[in-house]
């Protein structure tokens, strides 16, 4: 614009870009002062660190002293990978079923599935645990899983719903047209348009199986014991500084999924639009 | 089973087929469960042996209680606005960046919502405590003599609770943002609207949709953060999700429990309706959202 800059504008420059710049670093400190804690030499958590060391790394890799916690790892890798797995088979085959369909009931499904993301997660915990243990279904990993697939479906409902208000009607009618099958023209025309949307849902489903507290809170046991939940006692109790290296694992991992991810689904223009 | 139908064309396998094992799952494992909790709750006694609203009434008529339920609305409102008050100037500055500066601060933006909650949580108790960074930055300007007390407080808590949920209200705040056409901005400029003008009359009106599906996630997803309230909050700040652990995990009175849960269920839910009730009658209410889409909850990324 050719106008001049008046002083309104420059009030708005100021705090506009002050409350911006004030939102990025409570965004982005703590991770940083997460990972820079991590490699204190100190037993606290006092920052900055009093000194450089990889002691709690090597601490949290020695499985004898940290067998609690790779046990807990374990778990919750394979519970994140059975959840993700159903919810991804599930949710892709609800958001083609529900797809373009305007009418009532495609959209109450839709508001039912994807409901988990603002019912209150501790409610529904609550209500599983006490759920298997009425019908008798003793704890275990699969059952955390089962759990975790309602909590985890919405994000790859969403991400594949969206994908597939990009595929072009007139290439499934020509298909059907040259008398294609339905899973023919699904396999070869549908599934490959809304691959990049499926794996994009899965990587987040995944992240949140991981992640998850209100479920996992409920439905581990003593033999079942998950990451977030192990590294919450960590916390509560002597404020363990291997916390802070498990913290710099996960950041570091999350970091490396998210660079892949970005590269094959476009990952974060997925999740702002 | 898609296949059997399937051979006759590629619309023919009834579509609705295939939401049908995902409506089951839920049937069987959310709604189910759901329906046990409330039946649970009109048990009087925690062998769950004899009917009757005595929980209800234990709850109901206990003050401590609707103090519990009030703070935690009051905790979900004070996020929802500490979110809006940093996180819409960001969304602003985004809209305005180049398409490389963009990527970067949408890649800033995602990192910490894929980080655990339990890492975000833990990375305020380095802060916050008395040995955190805030107090010895404090300390070491002499800006305060002693330590203050961060942690156990509804601002350290309220503070925390701001990072780990401004990626919910940015990511929807954004995928609305983005799409608003920049040549309206312009226009409003060109006329004479200082900058201040076309936010609060442009730019912000179009915006609501975006502002209260990121509202709603918010304040969800802050009401029901037992780790973060538990961890930074401490024994001294209860919540309902922390009534709801102890009373079924800790003194195993499950009937009280599902009644503090199904409180919460309905008080954040009637809180959800009220929020997008008033999102929708902003966006209709103002002139220059005549022709905005309904602000539908967006249920967007958790």
């Amino acid at each position: 614009m050719a106008r001049r800059r008046s002083p309104a504008d420059l009030s708005y420059a100021l705090v506009i870009g002050g409350l911006a710049a004030l939102a990025l670093l409570i965004l982005v400190g703590p991770v940083v002062i997460v990972l820079l804690t991590s490699f204190t030499e100190g037993r606290s958590l006092k920052f900055p660190p009093a000194g450089l060391s990889t002691q709690w790394y090597e601490m949290l890799f020695d499985p004898a002293r940290s067998r609690a916690i790779h046990r807990a790892a374990g778990n919750s890798l394979y519970v994140a990978g059975v959840a993700t797995a159903a919810a991804a088979v599930l949710g892709t085959l609800a958001a083609v079923g529900i797809a373009r369909r305007g009418r009532g009931w495609a959209r109450a499904l839709d508001t039912l599935f994807m409901s988990p993301l603002i019912l209150p997660g501790i409610a529904f915990g609550l209500a599983a645990l006490m759920y298997f243990t009425l019908i008798g279904l003793r704890p275990s990993l699969d059952l955390i899983a089962l759990g975790h697939v309602i909590v985890i479906v919405p994000f790859v409902l969403r991400t594949t719903s969206a994908s597939l208000t990009q595929l072009d009607q007139a290439l499934l009618e020509s298909s059907a047209s040259l008398g294609a099958s339905w899973l023919y023209t699904f396999r070869r025309v549908t599934l490959p348009t809304i691959a990049p949307g499926i794996a994009a849902g899965a990587f987040l489903a995944f992240i949140a199986s991981l992640d998850n507290v209100p479920v996992s809170l409920f439905l581990a046991g003593p033999r079942s014991d998950m990451l977030p939940i192990r590294m919450w006692g960590m916390m509560e109790s002597t404020l363990d500084v291997r916390v802070a290296a498990v913290s710099g694992v996960l950041i570091a991992a999350v970091l490396a999924l998210m660079l892949l991810m970005e590269r094959l689904t476009g990952l974060t223009r997925r999740m702002s639009s | 089973m898609a296949a059997t139908a399937g051979e006759r064309g590629w619309m023919r396998p009834a579509e609705w087929q295939l939401a049908l094992p995902l409506t089951l799952a839920f049937a069987a494992f959310f709604l189910a469960p759901l329906l046990i909790l409330a039946a649970i709750s009109t048990f009087d006694d925690d062998k769950l042996a004899r009917v009757g609203f005595a929980q209800w009434i234990k709850f109901l008529g206990d003050p401590f209680y609707w103090q519990v339920v009030g703070d935690t609305l009051k905790l979900g409102l004070m996020t929802v606005a500490a979110t809006l008050l940093v996180g819409f100037p960001l969304a602003l500055v985004f809209i305005e960046a180049s398409p490389r500066w963009q990527r970067v601060l949408l890649f800033v933006i995602v990192l910490p919502l894929l980080t655990s909650v339990v890492v975000r949580t833990f990375a305020w108790i380095v802060i916050l405590g008395q040995e955190g960074v805030i107090n010895q930055a404090l300390l070491a300007t002499s800006l305060a003599p002693a330590p203050l007390r961060l942690l156990q407080t509804e601002f350290g808590l309220v503070l925390a609770l701001t990072q780990i949920e401004m990626p919910l209200m940015l990511l929807p705040l954004l995928g609305v943002m983005t799409r608003l056409d920049p040549a309206l901005r312009d226009a409003s400029q060109a006329l004479g609207a200082s900058r201040w003008r076309t936010l609060f009359r442009v730019t912000l009106p179009l915006s609501v949709p975006g502002l209260v599906s990121g509202c709603l996630l918010v304040f969800a997803s802050s009401t029901t953060a037992f780790i973060s309230q538990s961890v930074i909050g401490g024994n001294r700040l209860v919540y309902l999700p922390l009534v709801i652990w102890q009373q079924s995990l800790v003194v195993y009175n499950w009937p009280l429990a599902s009644v503090a849960a199904l409180t919460l269920l309905v008080s954040v839910s009637a809180c959800v309706v009220a929020i997008s009730a008033l999102g929708r009658h902003v966006a209709g209410g103002r002139p220059g959202a005549a022709r905005l889409e309904a602000a539908r909850p967006e249920a967007a990324h958790g």
